[in-house]
């Protein structure tokens, strides 16, 4: 395993290119604490989780998850029966929350469909209807059963082609999949997508759905918490697996509007270089997306008024990442993990963290951790175990994955 | 798109049936006695022992394919950001770990969990380069290429957000049975590129693209046109034939039904 000097930051890394903010006009998030922005706001305010113990499919394993309830129940649209699976119909929930998917609808007649980017992240897609159809093999020659639809289903892209099918959008469609970092990395696609006049409004999101391959997967590297996860805590043992959609619709030029926008101001993102499934010990990674997520913003460190730590609660994410908060904002910039409401809802995580610092722009709040009992005295950050409130102007949001990859997004709250 | 996108190509790589690295892969492109053997992808001279030891025949394709590209252009790959470009990504770990998960003892390896990540070949590029700026990962079915080659271009054309150059690296590897019933390839095809936002001493070729809905260019020579058919990545082969004739060319590469891409190739 390669070990690097700290202070190495690659040349560049050291450039300041800025971002013309990019408006977030509308947003919606489905997860275990909540379907629709309300019952997510509501959760968060409270400091409620949604977690449970493990009871997912067949999997016999001592852990909890954050499950969305009646996921079983919905029925996809017949024009859309080939999209069919949890991954699909998770996203079909989320979409009809919030007025979101009117929304788009009138984004796509403002603008023309084509002029529409679908930019979505997802480590799952529909995974769970191949390993269903890996049981019913034809005993004979073996063979997938004939119902069984990989272009729809199993394929990474088909989260953005069904949603692309549901919305009625033509634009460019592409999946990010780069674990846990995918949907925080498909703001900084879509915003260069915009900024380069490619097209005027991107659907950004992530979607991630429980299956068996990330259940028994993290639980192999013996990374699944047995009690609720608890990010931060010196008592952490791994993590709560999740699942979630949240999406996001930027627009180069919103409709006029008196109120508060939200806008994308920064975004920041890095390779750790170091290894497959441990995130580089002192956080250089983390601190050079961090950086350049403040540099494209134009703000300084002190003027971030709230993080939401990616915060996995494996011992070692949390310390890593708590390393490079605290080179970065020492212990002056208040910081929480949400992974205690919504467990680690993994290729959803960061459109899903997104929406939850758009409410805390929205709500003049900081989320307290749930699950976490007491902070680690290790890591020198100013983490919150319980809400706090005060008028915020700029959130900064972390999404880190396998493979070392690391993304964060700043959004921010602009008067009129 | 109101202005084209334009970079100029510093180092091209290939590794497909017939193509056997950029040099030998010209003159077949440009229509000179091309026959469609399989795959040959360079043994990795990257990587610690262990981590090559566990990485499949697509994160091989994946890297070879990049430092071929790097190579080509006289580009160190360290310093450059990276796109990656897939449709499909490791089937054969996939497929191992779902026969795992449908059996009776659902243990499966942890490494095979940890390479099942999308992002595994970006993942490896950077620990054997050490290259730790961006990498961006992206899938679009069989328009994969097209949105490989797309994102790359806009990193370009954003200011300041390379240092003026950056790597795309494509690669699709056939799935094993049961998988290759549901999605056939006949070959694996790896295509690399840097992409340079100004003419420098290296530049073979200038692109231009922009988005429409024209039908997607195929190739003249059937066998070729084969290749181009059978594996998602190979779909960028009529850029590879415009490089390899060195005369101006306009072509198309698919997206999906509502989209495609104009791309416009020029001598640099």
């Amino acid at each position: 395993m390669k070990r690097r000097a700290f202070a190495k930051i690659p040349a560049n890394a050291r450039r300041h290119p800025s971002l013309k903010p990019v408006p977030l006009t509308h947003f919606t998030a489905t997860s275990c604490i909540g379907t629709g922005l309300a019952a997510t706001r509501a959760a968060l305010l409270a400091g409620t989780g949604g977690l449970r113990p493990c009871d997912f499919d067949d999997a016999e394993l001592a852990t909890w998850i954050g499950r969305v309830d009646g996921i079983e129940d919905l029925v996809m649209p017949a024009a859309l029966s080939r999209f069919d699976c949890r991954n699909n119909r998770l996203a079909l929930l989320a979409l009809a929350q919030d007025g979101f998917a009117p929304a788009v609808r009138a984004a796509a007649t403002r603008h023309g469909p084509e002029r529409i980017a679908v930019v979505l992240g997802t480590s799952t897609a529909g995974i769970l209807s191949t390993e269903r159809a890996y049981r019913r093999r034809d005993p004979v020659d073996a063979s997938l059963p004939p119902d069984f639809d990989y272009r729809g289903t199993h394929n990474v892209h088909s989260v953005a082609e069904f949603v692309a099918a549901a919305c009625g959008l033509h634009g460019p469609s592409l999946v990010v999949s780069s674990a846990c970092s995918s949907s925080a990395k498909v703001f900084a696609t879509a915003a260069r997508m915009i900024a380069a006049g490619l097209v005027d409004a991107a659907l950004v999101g992530g979607v991630d759905s429980l299956c068996l391959t990330t259940l028994y997967g993290f639980n192999s590297l013996e990374l699944l918490s047995s009690e609720p996860c608890r990010p931060f805590d010196p008592e952490r043992r791994g993590i709560s697996i999740g699942e979630a959609a949240a999406f996001a619709l930027l627009q180069r030029e919103p409709e006029e509007t008196d109120a508060p926008r939200l806008v994308l101001s920064g975004y920041g993102e890095s390779s750790d270089a170091h290894h497959m499934s441990s995130p580089h010990p002192e956080g250089l990674g983390a601190r050079l997306a961090m950086s350049a997520a403040l540099a494209r913003a134009g703000l300084g460190a002190p003027q971030i008024d709230y993080i939401n730590l990616h915060g996995t609660a494996t011992p070692s994410n949390d310390a890593a990442e708590g390393a490079a908060v605290h080179e970065l904002f020492g212990d002056r910039t208040p910081a929480s993990s949400t992974k205690g409401y919504s467990g680690h809802t993994l290729g959803a995580a960061g459109a899903l963290e997104a929406v939850v610092a758009a409410i805390a722009l929205e709500e003049g709040i900081m989320p307290g951790s749930a699950g976490t009992r007491t902070r680690d005295p290790g890591v020198g950050i100013d983490y919150l175990l319980e809400a706090r409130s005060r008028p915020l102007h700029h959130v900064l949001s972390n999404s880190f994955g396998f493979g070392g990859t690391n993304a964060s997004l700043i959004i921010s709250r602009v008067e009129p | 798109m109101n202005t084209p996108l334009t970079a100029w190509i510093d180092g091209v790589s290939v590794y497909g049936p017939g193509l056997a690295g950029w040099d030998a892969a010209r003159s077949a492109l440009g229509g000179h006695g091309f026959s469609a053997t399989a795959t040959d992808i360079p043994r990795l001279s990257v990587l610690p022992p262990a981590e090559r030891r566990r990485v499949g025949t697509v994160v091989r394709l994946a890297l070879a394919t990049g430092l071929a590209a790097c190579d080509s252009a006289a580009a160190d790959p360290a310093e450059l950001p990276s796109v990656f470009a897939s449709s499909g990504g490791d089937g054969s770990n996939c497929h191992a770990i779902c026969e795992t998960l449908a059996s009776g003892d659902r243990l499966i390896s942890p490494i095979r969990f940890h390479n099942s990540v999308n992002n595994a070949a970006s993942g490896y590029w950077g620990i054997a380069t050490g290259a730790m700026a961006p990498s961006a990962i992206v899938s679009a079915y069989d328009g994969s290429f097209a949105a490989g080659l797309l994102e790359a271009m806009i990193q370009l054309a954003t200011p300041a957000e390379t240092a003026g150059r950056i790597l795309l690296v494509a690669y699709d590897v056939p799935y094993p049975p049961p998988l290759d019933a549901v999605r056939p390839m006949r070959d694996a095809c790896g295509i690399g590129l840097v992409l340079h936002d100004r003419p420098g001493a290296n530049a073979i070729a200038r692109i231009q693209v922009e988005t429409g809905n024209e039908a997607e260019s195929q190739m003249a020579d059937s066998a070729l046109e084969a290749v181009r058919t059978g594996n998602p990545t190979a779909r960028g082969l009529p850029l590879l034939a415009a490089l390899a004739t060195a005369r101006a060319r306009t072509l198309v590469l698919p997206w999906h039904e509502h989209l495609s891409l104009l791309l416009r190739v020029e001598a640099a």
